[in-house]
């Protein structure tokens, strides 16, 4: 990631043929600026100009049935922080990350483990558990809604047959949260797979052997030599894993529009359900705001721990 | 050495039996002939004759046809204007130098970590500023432009030897003939690639059409299968649903088994989506 930016190759010289018009002159100056205009104008437009929108909104108030905007300060912002909803949202979306995060992580460096050698059955085994992840949230949202049916659904189909029974899915308020947990962990543990596979091959093989020579088992491998070594590749994960935490919730609308009681509210779709149902614009535009300022400081600290895993690696 | 390696792929047999659970109940009920009271729907067993009602009412019912016309519309609308964007964009970083350079391409970078559903407040507003709300160009527009995309170009066209260009300037060949017949086909495993991640990306889509969109005609697949789901709610209409969501899946599964190899690759490009 550090050579994003740097500019190494030279440019092709244009600058050496002789007795240029003026108005050739200038088309040379400005047309590389034409080239990413259409790309700065679609960008300004929608992503760097939403952001000063949603920072302005935030700190405005537009009272029903009238036009004018009030200044309110940090207003919406104080009457985000004594929204029980908007708490519970937070709170709910910090159990959803520590619920889905590492546990799909780990899954997925366990499967890259296990089915790192090619062979047919490894590809093929690959490829059912990367599936999840190439279907729309919405689907797999719709199947769960099945999965988790009470009584009838595939969940408690199989599992009386071993006896278990009684579990309400997603209309108990203590487990709705972690059966979208469920889902999201089936639904990313295999994406997070191809990472740790390609970062398996980039390991150096005389290391392993060195350990395994040395008397190393398994476990040991894997702990002191081989975790150590994916430390980048683990730091990119976590960035895709968290940004998906704070953007995706595809299944929430879908399974239990954030109840039973709020108890699956997560953060984007309470921004959805003020802006959307309950036309509450200020607030809507604070929690927006304050997402995409954790978005940004999560994605600098994340660059930065990716920075010197990559020195430490290397 | 042998019997843990066995265990192992044991247990990954196991697993993958389990993670493919879901696909394969769909699979199942979407063919089972309708039963009374659901009963025995979630079977994964297919002891029935297979039938194809269920995804005739889809059709019917559910008007699918229009959803997967007006998906199609804005995923491949979406990329079609992606191409040309990334492209000259990628093309400016890669072969120009002028001022500002740097900062522009940071300005560029820093949309990847703004990922569009957090702005889906104030975009819909932009949208409906611009006229645009409830229309299919309105779900698209804001993707039209994408860093991502330009940094993958800008990516694969520095990996071009300038020879090919430079021949074809001598030629007396514009930038752009240049860049349409000596650049551009050549870039093509990085185009496909972002071709891939991004028509995946658009299909799965839905908090944001769903936003953008309020008419049951211009809904795409994403959101016809919500309404679906939540309809099927009392009844006992699941193999409908299983047939809804396969059709869904089906054309990004199909998608797969053609370009596996450089799926994967893409989407270890990706990332971040784009």
């Amino acid at each position: 990631m550090t050579s994003v930016a740097a500019a190494q190759t030279p440019p092709i010289d244009i600058a050496g043929r002789p007795r240029r018009t003026l108005r050739v002159r200038l088309a040379r100056r400005t047309w590389p600026y034409l080239l990413l205009a259409p790309s700065l104008v679609l960008l300004a437009a929608f992503t760097y100009l939403p952001i000063a929108r949603v920072a302005w909104e935030s700190l405005h108030d537009r009272p029903h049935g009238t036009a004018k905007s009030l200044f309110v300060g940090l207003g919406n912002y104080a009457a985000l922080f004594h929204d029980k909803a908007f708490i519970q949202s937070v709170i709910n979306n910090l159990i959803y990350a520590v619920g889905t995060v590492p546990p799909s992580m780990a899954l997925a460096l366990l499967f890259a483990l296990a089915l790192q050698s090619s062979s047919r059955i490894n590809a093929m085994l690959r490829a059912i558990l990367l599936f999840p992840s190439m279907v729309p949230l919405v689907a797999a949202a719709s199947l769960f809604f099945f999965i988790f049916l009470p009584g009838v659904g595939l969940a408690d189909y199989y599992l009386a047959k071993i006896g278990v029974r009684g579990f309400n899915w997603l209309g108990d308020p203590d487990i709705a949260l972690w059966s979208l947990i469920a889902i999201t962990v089936w639904k990313n543990a295999g994406y997070y797979m191809l990472f740790y596979l390609a970062g398996l091959q980039t390991l150096p093989g005389e290391v392993l052997e060195a350990a395994t020579i040395d008397g190393a088992n398994g476990w040991q491998r894997l702990r002191h030599v081989i975790v150590p070594l994916l430390a980048p590749t683990t730091a990119f994960v976590l960035v895709i894993a968290l940004i998906n935490v704070l953007t995706q919730v595809d299944h929430v609308i879908v399974l239990t529009k954030g109840g039973p009681s709020n108890s699956t509210k997560l953060v984007l779709y309470y921004i959805f359900e003020q802006a959307h149902e309950n036309f509450a614009a200020g607030k809507a535009a604070a929690a927006s705001l304050l997402s995409v300022a954790f978005l940004l400081a999560m994605s600098i600290v994340s660059l930065k721990t990716m920075e010197r895993g990559a020195h430490a690696a290397s | 050495m042998r019997r843990p390696s066995l265990i192992i792929g044991g247990l990954m047999l196991v697993t993958a039996f389990f993670w493919s659970t879901p696909f394969l109940w769909t699979l199942v009920a979407s063919f089972r002939p309708q039963s009374a009271g659901g009963i025995g729907m979630a079977s994964l067993v297919p002891d029935y004759v297979p039938t194809l009602g269920h995804f005739k009412e889809a059709f019917e019912t559910g008007d699918f046809g229009v959803y997967y016309v007006n998906t199609a519309i804005v995923a491949f609308g979406i990329l079609a204007v992606q191409i040309v964007t990334i492209s000259l964009a990628g093309y400016a970083f890669a072969r120009l130098s002028f001022p500002g350079r740097d900062f522009i391409f940071y300005v560029f970078l820093l949309q990847l970590m703004l990922v569009p559903p957090i702005l889906i407040v104030p975009n819909l507003r932009t949208i409906v500023d611009l006229g645009l709300y409830g229309s299919l160009l309105g779900v698209m527009a804001p993707y039209f432009a994408s860093a991502f995309g330009t940094f993958l170009m800008r990516q694969t066209f520095r990996q071009i030897p300038r020879d090919f260009e430079e021949a074809a300037v001598i030629d007396g060949a514009h930038w752009w003939q240049t860049l349409w017949h000596v650049l551009l086909p050549m870039a093509k495993p990085g185009l496909i690639a972002f071709s891939l991640v991004s028509l995946m990306a658009h299909w799965n889509e839905f908090l944001w059409p769903l936003m953008v969109l309020n008419e049951p005609s211009t809904q795409t697949l994403t959101i016809g299968l919500a309404s679906f789901a939540l309809g099927t709610e009392g009844g006992r209409e699941w193999g409908l649903l299983a047939a809804g969501t396969l059709l869904v899946m089906f054309p990004l599964l199909a998608l797969f088994a053609v370009f596996q190899r450089q799926f994967v690759n893409s989407f270890m490009f990706a990332g971040l989506k784009g």
